[in-house]
Formats: C-alpha cells, sequence, structure tokens
C-alpha cells in the first residue's frame, strides 16, 4: 500500500524566518520523489512537517487525501529514517526492526518471522541476533530501512541517509534503495543536498532554494532545462555570462555581452529582472579556429585531470573565466596552460534563464 | 606518574602524591581499621585493657541479637530481636526512600535533560541548589516545623478543606521519609539527567514515529538508556538513607528508629564504642550486599556506575 502526498501551500516559520515558503506540490502514489537543496533551504523542515514533527504555520499536508493536521508521527502512515538512523543501540537487530509491530501488539514468534523476511528483504540475513554496535555502515543502513518498512508504511522518508557512507558504498546502496523502493511500491521522499543522489535514484526532484520550490521535474529536465540561474548553477556545472537580450522570437533571443554576442534558447519560464546566460562545461567544443557561431577566444590557465574528463579553465580577453570539460577517451590530447583557443558551444544547449542569485518566485507542480 | 613528573616537576608531583596517600591512609583506611579492630573486642573497664580478658571474639556482633520483642507482619506474630528490627526496618524503609526519590527525579530529569530549551537550564539548576545553601541540620528543622500538628501543612489543608481535622503527620516513619526524600532527591535527579542528555533525541522521535506511544518509548528506549544513571543515583540515596542520623534524629517519632540511633546510643550514651563500632560495620556490610545484589538484578556493572 502506498499514498500520495499533497503540499498545500505549505509555509514554515521559526520566529520571524520563513524556512519553507508556500511550498506546493503533489507526490504520486508509489513515486520515488527527491528534493534536492543546499543546507538551510527548508527540505529537512518539509520532511519533518510530512513525518508530524512540526506542525506547518500555514497550508495543508495530505497523505493519501487525508488532511493530517494535529496528526502526532506514531498516528501518521509514514516512516523516516533519519540521518543518523536513530537504531536502538541497547537492543538487538531483530527487536529493531520488529518494534513498530511491538507497539502495535504483534506477538513475539510473528514479530521474530518478519524481522527475519525484512532482514532478507534488504539483503542482510544472519544479522537478526547482533547488536547495532556490530554492524557496518552499510549494514546499519539496511537495518534502518528493514525498521521502517516493518510498520508498512504508505510513505517512506529519507533524511540524507546516506551522507555518512563513503563514496563506494554510497553509489551502492542507491542503486539499492531503489530497488527496494520499486520491490514494496513504498512511495519514498527523499532529501539530500547530493544532486548525484537526486538525479540517480529519484522518478521526479524538487529543487529548493531559500524555503522556496524552484522547479519539480524528472531528472532529465532538471539537469536539461532548468528553469532559472540557481537550478542552473545548483544541478551540475555551468559558464555563466552577463548581458542583455535582444531579438527574441520563436523561443531563441540574441544575447550580447562585452565578449561577443550569442544565440540561445530562451527558458521557458521569464519574469522581469536580470537574465543570464547558461552554458554546460561538458558542452564546449575546443577548437583551434573560430566556430560558426556562440565562439569565444580563451587562453587556458589551468587543466586538472579528473580522471573521466579533463577540466579546463581559460579567460576571455576581458577576464572572463570559462570552464570546459573533454571526455577522457584515453587518447584525448592535453592542451597546455598558455594555449590560445576557442569555445564553441550549441545555441541549443545553452539558455537564457531569469539570475536567481536571490531565489526566484516559487513554482507549482 | 611519569607524566605528572615531566608536567609539574619532582616538588609538585610529590607534593600531589603525598596529599593523596594522607587523605587516603590516615583520613580513611586507618580510622576505619581501628574501628574493625576494636569492633572484635570486649568493652573493659580501662585496667582490663590489654589484660587477660582483652581477646578477639564475635561477641559485640552478637549483643544485636538480644532482647526479644514479638513482631507481626501479615498478621503471623513471631519473636524478633529489637535491634534486628530496626536494622531491618532501616534497611526496607532506606528502600522505599530510594523507589520515591526515583519516582520524583525521573520526570524532572528527563523535564531538564530533553524538554526544557538549552538556555533556561542554569536558571533551573540554580533554583535547585539553592536549599542547598541552607545546612541540613536547619532544613531538617524546617520540615519538622511544616509537619507539626498546628504547622503550615496542616493549616493550609485545613484551609482549603481538604481534610477536615489535623493529621500528626510526626508518627511512625514518615516523617523521616518526607526528611530523607527531600533530602537527597537531588542525588538522584542529577545522574539521570546525565545519563538521559547523553541520548540521542532522534531516538525518542524514531521511536514515535514507528507509533510507540510516549510510556513505551520511555520503557524501551529511554530507561534502559538511563539505567546507569538510576543505579548510581540509587546506590547514592540509598547508601545515604541508610547511613543518616540527622534525618530520622529530628524528624523520627517515639515508633521509627533507624539503625544509626542504634549505634550513636551505643557509641555515645553507653560510651561502648567496641559495640559500636561492630554494629556500623554490619550497617556497612548489609547496605554493600543490598546494592550488589540490586546491581545483579538490574543487570548493571560497577563501571557502568563509574561512567
Amino acid at each position: 500500500m502506498s499514498a500520495g502526498i499533497d503540499l498545500d501551500n505549505v509555509c514554515c516559520d521559526f520566529g520571524t524566518f520563513r524556512a519553507v515558503d508556500h511550498v506546493n506540490v503533489s507526490i504520486q502514489p508509489g513515486e520515488f520523489f527527491s528534493f534536492l537543496g543546499p543546507s538551510g533551504c527548508g527540505k529537512t523542515t518539509i520532511l519533518r512537517m510530512i513525518s508530524g514533527f512540526i506542525e506547518p504555520s500555514a497550508g495543508m499536508i495530505r497523505i493519501g487525501g487525508a488532511d493530517m493536521k494535529g496528526k502526532r508521527p506514531n498516528q501518521r502512515p509514514t516512516a523516516l529514517i533519519f540521518q543518523n538512523l536513530a537504531l536502538f543501540p541497547l537492543m538487538p537487530v531483530w527487536e529493531n526492526i520488529s518494534f513498530g509491530l511491538e507497539v502495535r501488539g504483534v506477538d513475539k514468534a510473528k514479530r521474530r518471522s518478519r524481522a527475519e523476511e525484512l532482514l532478507a528483504l534488504v539483503d542482510l540475513p544472519d544479522a537478526a541476533d547482533k547488536m547495532i554496535s556490530q554492524l557496518s555502515g552499510g549494514q546499519k543502513q539496511r537495518v534502518a530501512i528493514a525498521r521502517a518498512l516493518a510498520v508498512e508504511p504508505a510513505v517512506m522518508l529519507l533524511d540524507e541517509p546516506l551522507s555518512a557512507l563513503d563514496l563506494k558504498l554510497r553509489q551502492h546502496m542507491r542503486a539499492e534503495l531503489r530497488a527496494i523502493q520499486k520491490r514494496t511500491g513504498v512511495t519514498f521522499i527523499y532529501i539530500t543536498h547530493d544532486q548525484g543522489e537526486a538525479l540517480a535514484m529519484s522518478d521526479r526532484v524538487g529543487v529548493m532554494s531559500q524555503g522556496k520550490l524552484q522547479q519539480v521535474a524528472n531528472p532529465r529536465d532538471i539537469y536539461n532545462n532548468p528553469v532559472n540561474g540557481f537550478v542552473a548553477s545548483f544541478v551540475g556545472e555551468n559558464n555563466i555570462l552577463s548581458g542583455e537580450v535582444q531579438n527574441a522570437g520563436g523561443g531563441m533571443a540574441s544575447y550580447v555581452t562585452p565578449i561577443g554576442t550569442f544565440r540561445a534558447r530562451l527558458g521557458e519560464q521569464q519574469q522581469a529582472g536580470g537574465k543570464k546566460l547558461y552554458f554546460r562545461p561538458e558542452h564546449v567544443e575546443l577548437g583551434d579556429v573560430p566556430g560558426a557561431a556562440n565562439t569565444i577566444p580563451v587562453t587556458v590557465f589551468a587543466v586538472a585531470f579528473e580522471g573521466s574528463f579533463i577540466s579546463l579553465q581559460a579567460k576571455a580577453e576581458n577576464g572572463t573565466v570559462l570552464v570546459a570539460e573533454l571526455r577522457n577517451d584515453g587518447s584525448a590530447t592535453v592542451p597546455a596552460v598558455g594555449t590560445a583557443l576557442h569555445m564553441t558551444f550549441d545555441a541549443e544547449r545553452c539558455a537564457i534563464l531569469p539570475d536567481t542569485s536571490t531565489a526566484g518566485e516559487a513554482v507549482d507542480a | 606518574m611519569h607524566d605528572l613528573l615531566r608536567r609539574y616537576g619532582r616538588g609538585l608531583t610529590s607534593a600531589f602524591v603525598l596529599l593523596t596517600a594522607f587523605w587516603l591512609l590516615i583520613l580513611l583506611i586507618l580510622p576505619n581499621l581501628t574501628l574493625f579492630e576494636s569492633s572484635f573486642r570486649p568493652y573493659l573497664p580501662v585496667v582490663d585493657v590489654g589484660g587477660p580478658k582483652d581477646v578477639y571474639s564475635f561477641g559485640n556482633y552478637m549483643q544485636i541479637f538480644g532482647n526479644t520483642v514479638d513482631a507481626t507482619i501479615f498478621g503471623i506474630t513471631f519473636p524478633i530481636a529489637v535491634r534486628v528490627k530496626v536494622f531491618l526496618l532501616t534497611i526496607l524503609y532506606s528502600g522505599v526512600v530510594t523507589i520515591i526519590t526515583f519516582v520524583m527525579a525521573y520526570p524532572l530529569a528527563y523535564y531538564l535533560a530533553k524538554i526544557v530549551a538549552p538556555k533556561s537550564l542554569p536558571t533551573l539548576f540554580l533554583l535547585l541548589f539553592v536549599p542547598l545553601w541552607v545546612s541540613e541540620v536547619l532544613r531538617s528543622f524546617a520540615w519538622f516545623i511544616i509537619l507539626t500538628l498546628k504547622g503550615p501543612l496542616n493549616a493550609v489543608l485545613m484551609a482549603t478543606g481538604i481534610i477536615d481535622h489535623e493529621i500528626r503527620w510526626i508518627a511512625g516513619f514518615s516523617p523521616v521519609l518526607i526528611g530523607l526524600v527531600y533530602t537527597y532527591v537531588l542525588f538522584m535527579v542529577f545522574p539521570l539527567f546525565n545519563a538521559m542528555q547523553s541520548l540521542d533525541s532522534n531516538q525518542i522521535e524514531a521511536a514515535e514515529d514507528l507509533g510507540s506511544p510516549w510510556w513505551r518509548t520511555h520503557w524501551r528506549v529511554i530507561l534502559p538508556h538511563a539505567k546507569p544513571g538510576i543505579a548510581s543515583g540509587a546506590v547514592m540515596v540509598f547508601m545515604l538513607s541508610a547511613g543518616s542520623l540527622l534525618v530520622p534524629s529530628l524528624l523520627g517519632s517515639t515508633t521509627s528508629g533507624w539503625f544509626t540511633q542504634t549505634i550513636q546510643s551505643i557509641m555515645l550514651e553507653s560510651q561502648d564504642w567496641n559495640t559500636g563500632a561492630a554494629f556500623a560495620f554490619m550497617l556497612l556490610i548489609v547496605c554493600t550486599l543490598v546494592v550488589s545484589l540490586a546491581m545483579r538484578l538490574f543487570r548493571v556493572k560497577l563501571s557502568d556506575i563509574a561512567k
């Protein structure tokens, strides 16, 4: 059983500080939804409001259509996985997992067998009688997931549960979490500041900044079609140029900057205010001769070998720093520092977006 | 030792070591050894001390079994030595004091450790400490005044109509229990507070999130975590209560004999230090046994308490 969640104009104030500002989103039953944003953007507050530890200052939260106002965490069909997991160190693994069942008055034999089923589900058999302190980080993770699943929640809430793990294990657990979510069909709401996690696991991602939901879309659209400058620069890298929009029409426009005039897509959501040109380092082509259009002459001043790609930092004539990434196909020649080159980027792959260094308006989704 | 020498030099280091040794050997071990030794010797006129009658025996310890009276428990009447009765009641009521202090201290410690905003903690601690600035004698006297027949407690209860005739509070063991609980409750609050403060609040929230009602969260998560604190608080309150002389002397009634009062009367009124020492050691040994038994029962190790 899984349930959808509707956040309807949800706000949360701490004193005079508005941590969550008119968030509207409908999360589908069985969806893997991530809230992505820098620390302090309000994503954890949203999670705590859904789980019931904080009451919204305004707005409504519905789970499976039912208004959750006034419902305590122990009355909601949600299960929260804490950032530090919050396993009970004085109980063996199986009692941890079956704690939610114990609360519901399930008898001991049934609890034990259910705990073992869940341990098998999270791929951790034979751990039932171990103590929490005997487990590794990844194993604790699995126990926390099993403990949350034991109460058969309609919604699982995950508060950056992978942040304490090392890189390899984190990547493994991503796939694992995704698989468990597919197997159980439970709605997952995942909180993270790690764009890699959000993009790799989610059906949809909601990008947040300063309490406002900036964009809600599937991972590809978040990355390829960001709606504003915040999303463009928070998710992935972007080169940013400042200038003026001219000749807008047919979804395209010219953008006049001190280092040249470029053709670019005009972002879908355009409101008044400053606009900037964004293009991704991996979409840049480097050449010895100028390209047909959208070309900037630059001088390389730093090269970083990153393994799967090579990152080049270069300066334009007026000192603007631009970054290009070259895929390392094993035989790529790396330009030396000081080399003069031309950076070319495709008009279809760069966008003129509202500049939201001061976060933009909330979006509805 | 090597570290101390390097850090403080020869002079300071030997001062530390000698002072510690003085405290341990001269102030702690020596007096106890002297009492222990004399507890096995008979109480003799000065001329006979060191003479042929001055031999070691358990005679002083056996004196506890003198003077039999009848006692009744659950309708069964049986003869019991009057001092044994006082001794057992002292142990029993010290246990009762320990349980009452725990019941009172647990909610307070939980409130201080997990609910109250950390910035108001210093004020609350100050409020808890203020009574300690007044001497124990005065505080016990204050309770005597509060509990007297025409005292403020009865006056308030009569005025509010809760009772219609004055209650004789100073009777039996109740004033002693009230006084002991009042005097020693903080010795339970602070170890409990320390233990609870070290509990990750997320665990409490996790239990609640899994559907646990508040009482089950306390029973399964908070109480087990606080167990070492409970144990050290209980040991302190129990030992201090069983060894308290002041409170039973000031607040006691004619029917509330405390074993420390027995020891006092033997030592000071009969001037029989030998028997007094024997009784004091019996109290110490039995209290230690009760504590270790309780610790085994609740599966607490000494090292947990020391934490």
